[in-house]
C-alpha cells in the first residue's frame, strides 16, 4: 500500500467533476470543431481582436489587483461597526449581470451622470466614459470586489501568532508577513481577473465605444452568428485557451509558496497599526466607487417594482431554483477536486474561465441535439454549465483551505484512523465552512445573473430572470426591466449573503 | 411536450395539458425571443391560430433574429421546426442557401412599399430603420447632416444585431462607394456600439445619447403604450432602409398542411392586427380595421431603400470591413 | 476493539526496528533497536540527527526504504498509521480547534465519533484523570497551553494503544508546566503499562521520567541504555551534544 500523508477520501468524485469540466470546456469546443467546415482561418481583424483583448485584460487585471491591495489591507487592519456587512456589500458588483452593471456605471460616469454633473458644476469639461479607459473602468468595477475578497482572505489567513511574533521581534510586518502572503495570493488573483477579462464581450464592446474594442469573444460571436463559420469560432476559442494556459503558466512561475501554517484562529490583534485615517479614506473611496452604481440600480428599479408582471416572478423562482442547484453542484465539484489536489486539478480549475460562453453553449447544443429536445433539458444544462463556470471561483476559495487542513491536521487524522466520510464530516467540512459558504454564495449569485446558455436552450415558459429582463428590454419596457434588474440584484445578493453568512456563522471556528 | 424541468405545480398543470392534447398535431414555429415573450405578438397569435387549427402551436425562442439563423444552421435537416419566423432580408440569402426551406405557396396582397416576389419567404411585418431622438432637440435631416453635426448617437454592432446590420446596408444603399467616407465622418458622433438593440435603446432612454438607431415605429410605442409623445424618428433625405421580416416553411416539416395553414393565417387579419402594438412594426397586410390610432403620427420616409437578399449577402462582408476600418481609427 | 489484527489491550508493546532505514531527501537514518515493553525510552541527540524521522517511521508517516517495524512479533511495516497500535503526539496541532474537548478525546475511541453512553463516560473519566473535569464542552482555543496538552493526553489514554510516541508535544510549555505534564505521562501512561518513546533535548527530562535513553546521532539510532548509566558517563558523541 502506498502511504498517503493525508486521510484518504474516495477518488471517483474528483474524477467525475474533472470529467464534467473537460466535457463542458474541451468537449464542447471539440463538438463545434467537429461540426465545422474548415477553411479560411483567421482574418487580420481577428488578430486585432486578440491584441485588444490582451491589452484590456492586462490593464484591467493589473489595476484591479493594485487597487485591491490597499483596500484589502485597510479592511484587514480595521475593525469598525458594520465591517462585515460592508465586506459583503462590496462584493456585490461581481454578481451583477453585465447590462445592469453597465447602466449603473453610466448613471455615475456617463453623460448626465453624477461625476460629469459634478465636473460641469466645477467648471470642467465633461468626460466621455467610452473607450479603453471605460472598458478598464467597468472591468475594475466588476473585478475589484473579487480581488479584494481573495487578497483579504490572504491577509486573514496570516495567523495571529505570526503578528504577535513579529511584534515581539519588532520586525517589519510588511516584509516578514505581508509580502510573502501577497507573493502567494496576488499572482493567482491577477490570473483569475485576467482570465475573466479575457473572455469579456458585452462590457468591452459597450464601454469600448466601437469596433476597435472587439475582443476574441466578440470575434467568436461574429464567427458563429454572423458568418456561421464554426471553424473560425473553434480556432478563436483555441487561441483563447492558449492565452489562458500561457497566463496560468506565468502566474504559477511567480507564485511564491504560501508559508503560513495554521494558527489557533484567535481574533487577529495587531501591534503595528498607525495612520488609521489613510485606511478609512481607502475604504470610503472603494465603497463609493463600488456602491454608488449599485444605489443607482436601486433608484432606477424602484418605480416600476410593484408593476412587475407575474411572469417575471415566475422567472425569478425558476432562476432561484437553478441557482441553488448549480451552487450545490459547484461546491460539490470544487470540494471533490480540492480533495484530489495536484497540478491537473489546478489546470482544470481555471479552464472554465478560459472557455468561451458561446462555444460552450453552442457545443453543448450540438452534443445534446441528436438525443433530446434542447428545451427539455434547458434548465438542467443551465445548472451544469453555471456550476462549471463558477467552479474556478469556488475552487480558488476552497482548495487552499483543504491544503491547509491536510498540512496541519493530516497526520493527526491519519494517526486517529480517520478516513473517507469520517474525515470529511468531522474535520474537512467544519473547517471549510467559511470558504464553502463563500463559494456557494458566489456560485448561486453568478448563476442567478447568467444569461449564457439559457438563451440558446430555453423553450416556451422556461425563461430565467435575466432572460425575462432582456425580453422586457426588447419589448421597450425599460422601466419594468430596471425593476426586474433590481429584483435580480436583490435575489443574487440575498443568496450570496445567506450562504456567506452561514459560512461565517461560528465565531470561534 | 415533456417539460421535465418545470416547477412541481406547473408540472402538474403541464401533465393535465399533455393528456388532453395527446392526439393534437403540433406545429413548431422557431422565432426570435421577443416575438414569443409575454409582451410580443406570440401569445395572442397562438390563441387565435389554435382556435381555428385544432392543433398545438408551439413557439421555440432562439435569441434574436441573427441567432435564429445560426440556430437553424446548427440544427440542420434534423430540426423539428416546421416554420421559421423572424428572419429579415439581410439573412434570407444565407437561409435559402441552407436548402432547408420549401416555397411558401401563398399569394397575398401585401402592403409593402416595395414589390415582393420571393417564392420561399413570406413577409409578416416590416419597418423603416431610423434614428430616434427627443422632440425639441436638434434633428438632422440626413445621414450626411448627422455626420457633420456634433450630435451623439448610439448604434448597434452589425455583427451581433439586426438593426446594426440594417444601418450598414442603409449607408451602403445611400452612399455606395462613398460609404466609407460617411462612416469616417460619423465616427465622432457614435459614442458607443452595443451588442444588441436593447442595450442601445436603454442607454438612449437613460440620456446617454441624443439619439439611437431604431425604427420609425418606435415613437408609436411611447405614444400608445405610455402616452408619451416626446420621442421622434428623424426623417432623412437619403431615404430609409427597410427591414422586412419574413417567415419560411421548413422543407422537412412533418406537418406540411398545418404549416401552409399557418402561413395563410399569417397574412390574415387575426395575425396582422396583433403586430402593430406588440411587435411595433407595420403589418405586411394592413388589416381591415386599419392601423391603430397613433400610427398616423409616425414619420413616413419619402424614399424606401432595400437591397435584394442576394445583393445584401454580396456586399455584406465588404461593407462590414469599411465600417470596422472607419470606426477603428 | 478497533485495529483489527493487532493486539491493542495495552498489555503488550515490544517495539522492534529491524535493519530499518529511513530516507528523507539526502538524509538517511538507520535503526536496529528494541524499545522495551512498558518502559519510557528517551531519544536524545543533536538537532537534525533524525529523532523526528525515526518517530515518523515508527508511526507510519514515512515509509521505510528498507527493514521492518515489528510490534510484539507482528510486522506493522506496511500498516497505515491509524491501523498501528501506536498513538502519537506531535509538536503542535494535536487538537482540532473546531471540535470540543470531549470530541477531541472521543476521537481516540471512535474516529467517526459515534460514541455510546459508555464511551462518553469513558471520555469524561479520562478528562477528570488529567484534571480537566467539567471542561468537556470547551473549544481548545479557550484553554491554556497546558490544558490543551492534557486534552491530547486524555485522548492517548482512551485510545489505549500499547505504544505512545511523543514528538516533543510539551516543548512550548514553561518548565514547571512541562514537568507537570511529564509527571502526568509517567503516572498515567507508564502506570498503564504503555511503551513510551519520547524525543527530548533536555537530559533533565530524561532523568525525570525515562528508564532508558537512546542516542540518535550521525544517521544512526544507538541501542537504548539505562538513563543513569548513559547520562552519568556519556559517550563522546553525547558529551559533545550536552556540552
Amino acid at each position: 500500500m502506498a502511504h498517503s500523508l493525508v486521510p484518504v477520501t474516495p477518488r471517483w468524485p474528483g474524477v467525475a467533476a474533472a470529467a464534467l469540466v473537460l466535457v463542458l470546456t474541451l468537449g464542447t469546443l471539440a463538438a463545434v470543431g467537429w461540426r465545422a467546415e474548415w477553411g479560411g482561418g483567421l482574418a487580420p481583424a481577428d488578430w486585432a481582436a486578440v491584441r485588444f483583448t490582451l491589452v484590456q485584460a492586462l490593464l484591467s487585471a493589473l489595476l484591479s489587483v493594485l487597487l485591491a491591495i490597499p483596500v484589502a489591507r485597510a479592511l484587514a487592519r480595521r475593525g469598525f461597526y458594520g465591517r462585515n456587512l460592508l465586506i459583503t456589500l462590496l462584493g456585490a458588483p461581481f454578481l451583477l449581470p453585465v447590462i445592469v452593471a453597465v447602466l449603473g456605471l453610466l448613471a455615475i460616469f456617463g453623460r448626465g451622470g453624477l461625476l460629469n454633473d459634478g465636473l460641469v458644476w466645477l467648471g470642467f469639461q465633461p468626460l466621455s466614459i467610452f473607450g479603453l479607459h471605460g472598458v478598464v473602468l467597468a472591468h475594475v468595477f466588476f473585478n475589484l470586489p473579487l480581488a479584494v475578497r481573495f487578497i483579504l482572505q490572504g491577509w486573514l489567513s496570516i495567523p495571529a501568532e505570526r503578528f504577535r511574533l513579529a511584534a515581539s521581534l519588532n520586525a517589519p510586518v510588511g516584509r516578514l508577513l505581508e509580502w510573502p502572503m501577497l507573493r502567494a495570493v496576488v499572482p493567482s488573483t491577477f490570473l483569475v481577473v485576467f482570465l475573466i477579462c479575457l473572455t469579456s464581450f458585452a462590457v468591452a464592446l459597450t464601454m469600448g465605444g466601437g469596433p476597435r474594442a472587439t475582443t476574441v469573444e466578440l470575434a467568436i460571436y461574429q464567427a458563429v452568428r454572423f458568418d456561421f463559420d464554426l471553424g473560425r469560432a473553434a480556432l478563436l476559442a483555441c487561441i483563447q485557451f492558449g492565452l489562458c494556459v500561457l497566463a496560468a503558466a506565468l502566474a504559477w512561475r511567480v507564485t511564491g509558496n504560501d508559508p503560513m501554517g495554521a494558527g489557533m484562529d484567535r481574533v487577529v490583534q495587531r501591534w503595528d497599526l498607525s495612520r488609521p485615517v489613510v485606511d478609512y479614506v481607502v475604504i470610503l473611496l472603494a465603497a463609493l466607487f463600488l456602491l454608488l452604481p449599485l444605489a443607482m440600480i436601486l433608484f432606477r428599479g424602484l418605480p416600476a417594482f410593484a408593476d412587475m408582471p407575474a411572469t417575471v416572478w415566475a422567472a425569478a423562482f425558476r432562476s432561484l431554483y437553478v441557482a441553488i442547484g448549480s451552487a450545490a453542484l459547484c461546491v460539490l465539484m470544487a470540494l471533490a477536486l480540492a480533495l484530489r489536489g495536484g497540478v491537473m486539478v489546478s489546470v482544470i480549475g481555471v479552464m472554465p474561465l478560459a472557455a468561451s460562453g458561446l462555444v460552450v453553449g453552442t457545443g453543448a447544443f450540438l452534443i445534446v441535439f441528436p438525443f433530446v429536445r434542447p428545451a427539455d433539458i434547458a434548465l438542467l444544462v443551465t445548472m451544469l454549465v453555471n456550476a462549471t463556470l463558477a467552479l474556478p471561483f469556488a475552487l480558488r476559495s476552497i482548495a487552499p483551505s483543504v491544503a491547509q487542513i491536510n498540512e496541519s491536521y493530516g497526520r493527526l487524522g491519519l494517526g486517529l484512523d480517520m478516513r473517507g466520510w469520517t474525515w470529511l464530516r468531522w474535520v474537512v467540512l467544519p473547517r471549510l465552512r467559511r470558504p464553502l459558504g463563500f463559494a456557494a454564495g458566489l456560485a448561486a449569485a453568478l448563476s442567478m445573473g447568467d444569461l449564457g446558455v439559457i438563451a440558446l436552450f430555453a423553450g416556451q415558459g422556461q425563461e430565467t430572470l435575466p432572460l425575462a429582463m432582456y425580453r422586457l428590454m426588447g419589448a421597450y419596457r425599460m422601466e419594468t426591466a430596471a425593476s426586474a434588474a433590481l429584483l435580480l440584484v436583490v435575489l443574487s445578493f440575498a443568496l450570496f449573503w445567506i450562504c456567506d453568512r452561514w459560512g461565517r456563522g461560528r465565531a470561534e471556528m | 411536450m415533456k417539460n421535465t424541468t418545470y416547477l412541481p405545480v406547473v408540472a402538474g398543470l403541464a401533465l393535465c395539458a399533455t393528456s388532453a392534447m395527446a392526439d393534437t398535431p403540433v406545429l413548431q414555429v422557431m422565432t426570435y425571443d421577443s416575438f414569443t415573450s409575454e409582451w410580443g405578438p406570440g401569445p395572442a397569435i397562438e390563441a387565435a391560430f389554435e382556435a381555428e387549427c385544432a392543433c398545438d402551436l408551439q413557439f421555440v425562442g432562439a435569441g434574436d433574429g441573427a441567432s435564429l439563423l445560426a440556430r437553424l444552421q446548427l440544427e440542420g435537416p434534423r430540426t423539428e421546426a416546421d416554420i421559421v419566423l423572424g428572419l429579415d432580408t439581410n439573412l434570407t440569402a444565407a437561409a435559402r442557401e441552407t436548402g432547408l426551406f420549401a416555397p411558401h405557396g401563398v399569394s397575398a396582397d401585401l402592403d409593402l412599399p416595395v414589390a415582393w416576389a420571393d417564392a420561399d419567404f413570406l413577409p409578416f411585418d416590416w419597418g423603416y430603420f431610423a434614428f430616434v431622438g427627443n422632440v425639441g432637440a436638434d434633428a438632422p435631416t440626413s445621414l450626411r447632416a448627422l455626420a457633420d453635426s456634433d450630435i451623439q448617437i448610439v448604434i448597434q454592432d452589425p455583427r451581433s444585431s439586426t438593426p446594426g446590420l440594417g444601418l450598414l446596408m442603409w449607408v451602403k444603399a445611400a452612399y455606395g462607394d462613398e460609404a466609407a467616407t460617411l462612416w469616417a465622418d460619423l465616427a465622432d458622433n457614435i459614442i458607443t456600439v452595443t451588442p444588441g438593440w436593447s442595450e442601445a435603446y436603454g442607454m438612449f432612454l437613460d440620456g446617454q445619447a441624443d439619439a439611437v438607431l431604431s425604427y420609425t415605429t418606435s415613437p408609436a410605442y411611447h405614444l400608445i403604450a405610455e402616452e408619451d409623445d416626446s420621442k421622434v424618428a428623424w426623417a432623412f433625405d437619403e431615404g430609409h432602409y427597410m427591414q422586412v421580416e419574413v417567415a419560411g416553411k421548413v422543407a422537412g416539416t412533418d406537418q406540411p398542411e398545418l404549416a401552409d395553414q399557418f402561413l395563410n393565417f399569417m397574412v390574415s387579419d387575426a395575425f396582422q392586427g396583433v403586430i402593430p402594438t406588440t411587435n411595433w412594426m407595420y403589418p405586411a397586410v394592413i388589416p381591415a380595421a386599419g392601423l391603430p390610432e397613433g400610427f398616423e403620427t409616425l414619420m413616413t420616409p419619402e424614399t424606401s431603400l432595400l437591397w435584394s437578399p442576394e445583393d445584401a449577402a454580396a456586399i455584406r462582408d465588404a461593407a462590414l470591413d469599411e465600417w470596422r476600418t472607419a470606426l477603428s481609427q | 476493539m478497533r485495529c483489527s489484527g493487532f493486539v491493542t489491550d495495552g498489555g503488550a508493546g515490544v517495539l522492534r526496528c529491524e535493519d530499518l532505514v529511513l530516507r528523507q531527501g539526502a538524509f538517511s537514518l538507520r535503526a536496529d533497536v528494541v524499545f522495551a515493553r512498558s518502559k519510557v525510552t528517551a531519544l536524545i541527540g543533536p538537532s537534525g540527527a533524525g529523532k523526528s524521522t525515526l518517530l515518523a517511521g515508527l508511526a507510519g508517516f514515512l515509509p521505510p526504504a528498507s527493514g521492518r517495524v515489528i510490534l510484539d512479533d507482528v510486522d506493522v511495516t506496511e500498516a497505515a498509521p491509524g491501523k498501528r497500535p501506536i498513538s502519537m503526539l506531535f509538536q503542535d496541532n494535536n487538537l482540532f480547534p473546531h471540535l470540543s474537548v470531549a470530541q477531541n478525546v472521543g476521537l481516540g475511541l471512535r474516529p467517526d465519533l459515534r460514541l455510546s453512553e459508555e464511551e462518553k463516560n469513558h471520555v469524561a473519566t479520562a478528562l477528570s484523570e488529567v484534571g480537566l473535569a467539567g471542561l468537556d464542552m470547551r473549544k481548545p482555543a479557550a484553554l491554556s497551553g497546558g490544558q490543551q496538552s492534557r486534552v491530547a493526553l486524555a485522548r492517548v489514554l482512551v485510545a489505549n494503544r500499547p505504544v505512545v510516541l511523543l514528538d516533543e508535544p510539551f516543548s512550548a510549555l514553561g518548565p514547571a508546566l512541562k514537568d507537570e505534564m511529564l509527571d502526568l505521562v509517567k503516572s498515567k501512561l507508564v502506570a498503564a503499562g504503555k511503551t513510551v518513546v519520547m524525543i527530548t533535548h533536555d537530559p533533565a527530562d530524561a532523568r525525570r521520567i525515562a528508564d532508558m535513553v537512546a542516542l540518535v546521532d550521525a544517521g544512526e539510532v544507538h541501542a537504548p541504555v539505562a538513563t543513569d548509566v548513559l547520562l552519568n558517563d556519556p559517550p563522546a558523541a553525547l558529551r559533545a551534544y550536552l556540552g
